[in-house]
């Protein structure tokens, strides 16, 4: 009697156990995305001279996608990158967005990476009436589009305010620059910064013994050097793209030469930080993997992954930073949007998007302003003991600036 | 004014520059003026050895004088192995151009598939040092890159001048069957020629990986200036590919000096298209 007591009581144990299970299983099944992929289609230059960069991006976009497909996907649906390679060309980049869009008819798009390549998509974006999100158009009174959004802080016109934000960033070193010598690649989102730059610099009352510009793709940094020491300013400010930074400093280092104080604007982050010359190096960023940015909206997720992705990929600086965070805030934005309105109309999404400010891994941002601007919040950052720290503002610095 | 130091800085900078152009237009100036092959893959190759170079030394940690001997051998087979293909397939002078090119944008693929999109810097003690001679600097492996142009290309000169195979070659570009007619076997000699020109640019990317941070799509961005060197030093003359070398790269650091970097992309093919319009005898 006792035993048939003990085996009931025993089989509603496992019951319980079984239907619990169940219930776990059914519930994953519920959250686990499910039914047609969302598409969302977009181009990289995966080769050619801007493939360096665009590689960190890929692997941020990657990044998101494996988490959003963990978590319940969008709207409960899988997401998938339809992402095709633009061999950093502009006109190739027109071409592919029309096939994603009218050939491979994905839902929705994202932008590519660089200034002439964003602006090659929005006009095909236009054309057919998307959303595009971008994180990287440089130049930002050239997004006229008013379906385009920037998922980078650069407000309206970067050239008027972070020349200023650098100099005060400078001016709080023991010694102030008097002097500034400006060299510029002609590419133009970083003409465009050295020109504002050197406005703003005289009208501080700064001295400009040297303005320079080379050529995109300039191989021999020699005669540049030997001019820049000429100039003998306080402070060099350099407008260079991926490596030209490290060019400069290895010829200047030929001349015997360091510069005090100096800066460049879109380095690629590994490289500079690797070099012995780069001590001390400062240049632009929205966002470093150190608090109070890494406490950001998904940031936790995101870093390891990226790290362990672009360890794998055979990237030399597996850091999270700027560039990456960018096509990673891209996706969020438009996810965001997606999830808030329910919607995957282009206008919709727009529409929401104009009138929010979404929280991301660049702080609040908002589409409020000129050019679908909010406020711009970008940063000086500086290489101090083998590290890239925020320096400037203040409030967001995760360090002091040090000068040489 | 520019000051006398920053003239002879930028002078100096430029005929050292110089010397790396024609490194890299040696190859391609006797493999276009000899064979009558314009290959264009001559620049993926010399990227490459200056991928395999930096491979050499950072992953293997492999000397440089190792590596180089290692990477001579392989690229003269290599050389020998293309022009066999040529020669099967019966590739033109023309013909070459596009066939060539898509060899180099294998190359290019290979590179990036292997080594990534990233940049890659082979760092060594003496990557940045220089000697001072008076008040003007002396970058330490620039002058060495200049000077192994000037043996090579002095060398082959000598080779094409003073020797039989040498003088067969250039009979041979001049009209292969009145050479053939003497006697001269024009197809062992233009394997040997082949697999040289390809030697010379795995010498030209080992001083790339020393010099240089590499990336990729960097193989396309000597392409005009060391095309320009080779004409204007006249096709097939070694010695010639190195005096336009220098010459070229002696005013572009001037025009950096003196009037912008901006406008010394505009030098070498100026030069070139004054030369054209000029038709000197030696052309």
């Amino acid at each position: 009697m006792s035993d048939h007591k003990h085996q009931g009581q025993r089989r509603k144990v496992l019951g319980g156990i079984a239907g619990g299970l169940l219930g776990m299983a059914v519930g994953q099944a519920k959250a686990a995305p499910a039914g047609k992929p969302i598409r969302i289609g977009g181009t990289l230059s995966l080769t050619g001279p801007l493939a360096q960069t665009a590689l960190l991006h890929k692997i941020a976009g990657e990044c998101f996608v494996e988490i959003a497909n963990q978590d319940k996907g969008l709207l409960g649906r899988p997401v998938e990158w339809v992402l095709l390679d633009d061999q950093s060309k502009p006109e190739i980049t027109r071409s592919l967005y029309e096939k994603l869009i009218t050939v491979d008819k994905v839902d929705l798009i994202v932008g590519p990476y660089g200034t002439n390549s964003i602006l090659a998509a929005m006009g095909v974006a236009q054309r057919y009436g998307k959303i595009i999100i971008q994180s990287s158009m440089g130049i930002p009174k050239l997004g006229t589009y008013e379906m385009q959004f920037p998922a980078s802080p650069f407000g309206p016109y970067p050239e008027k305010e972070y020349p200023g934000v650098i100099l005060d960033c400078v001016a709080s070193a023991t010694t102030p620059p008097k002097s500034i010598t400006i060299v510029t690649s002609k590419f133009p989102s970083a003409q465009f910064m050295a020109e504002g730059m050197r406005e703003v610099s005289k009208q501080r009352g700064l001295q400009v013994p040297l303005y320079l510009e080379y050529e995109f793709g300039t191989r021999d940094f020699a005669s540049i050097a030997a001019r820049v020491k000429d100039a003998n300013a306080d402070f060099l400010w350099v407008g260079s793209l991926g490596l030209e930074g490290n060019q400069l400093l290895e010829a200047l280092k030929k001349l015997d030469y360091s510069p005090k104080l100096h800066y460049y604007l879109y380095p690629s982050p590994g490289p500079l930080l690797a070099s012995p010359e780069a001590k001390n190096a400062l240049a632009q960023s929205f966002f470093e993997d150190h608090p109070p940015f890494s406490s950001r909206v998904g940031v936790a997720k995101l870093s390891p992954m990226y790290r362990a992705r672009a360890v794998k990929a055979g990237i030399q600086y597996t850091q999270l930073d700027s560039q990456a965070t960018g096509t990673y805030n891209v996706f969020h934005l438009l996810a965001t949007a997606i999830e808030a309105t329910k919607s995957l109309d282009d206008k919709v999404l727009a529409g929401w998007l104009k009138k929010n400010t979404v929280d991301t891994v660049f702080g609040p941002i908002s589409f409020n302003g000129p050019f679908n601007h909010g406020p711009g919040r970008m940063l000086v950052k500086q290489v101090q003991n083998g590290k890239w720290v925020v320096v400037w503002p203040r409030d967001a610095a995760g360090a002091k600036l040090v000068a040489s | 004014m520019p000051s006398f130091t920053l003239l002879g800085q930028a002078l100096v900078s430029g005929l050292l520059a110089g010397g790396l152009y024609g490194l890299l237009g040696l190859g391609l100036s006797l493999s276009w003026g000899l064979l009558r092959l314009v290959n264009i893959a001559h620049f993926a190759l010399a990227f490459l050895g200056a991928y395999l170079t930096y491979e050499f030394g950072t992953e293997l940690h492999l000397n440089i004088a190792f590596a180089l001997l290692l990477i001579l051998p392989t690229f003269f087979v290599f050389g020998v192995m293309l022009h066999w293909l040529f020669k099967r397939f019966g590739v033109g002078e023309f013909g070459s151009l596009l066939v060539t090119f898509g060899v180099a944008v294998i190359i290019e693929s290979l590179i990036q598939w292997f080594w990534t999109a990233d940049f890659r810097r082979f760092e060594t003690p003496y990557a940045s040092s220089s000697f001072k001679v008076g008040p003007i600097y002396v970058p330490a492996l620039e002058l060495a890159a200049f000077l192994t142009a000037t043996v090579l290309a002095g060398g082959a000169w000598l080779w094409l001048n003073r020797t039989y195979v040498g003088k067969a070659l250039r009979a041979s570009a001049e009209d292969a069957q009145i050479a053939a007619a003497f006697g001269v076997n024009h197809r062992a000699q233009s394997y040997l020629l082949s697999g040289l020109c390809s030697a010379f640019a795995g010498v030209a990317g080992v001083f790339i990986a020393l010099i240089s941070t590499l990336a990729p799509s960097q193989i396309w961005t000597w392409l005009g200036v060391v095309f320009a060197v080779v004409i204007i030093g006249r096709l097939g003359n070694p010695l010639g590919a190195l005096a336009a070398g220098v010459l070229i790269g002696a005013c572009e650091g001037l025009a950096m000096a003196v009037i912008s970097p901006a406008w010394a992309p505009v030098v070498s093919f100026s030069i070139l298209i004054v030369i054209l319009l000029w038709q000197p005898r030696w052309l």
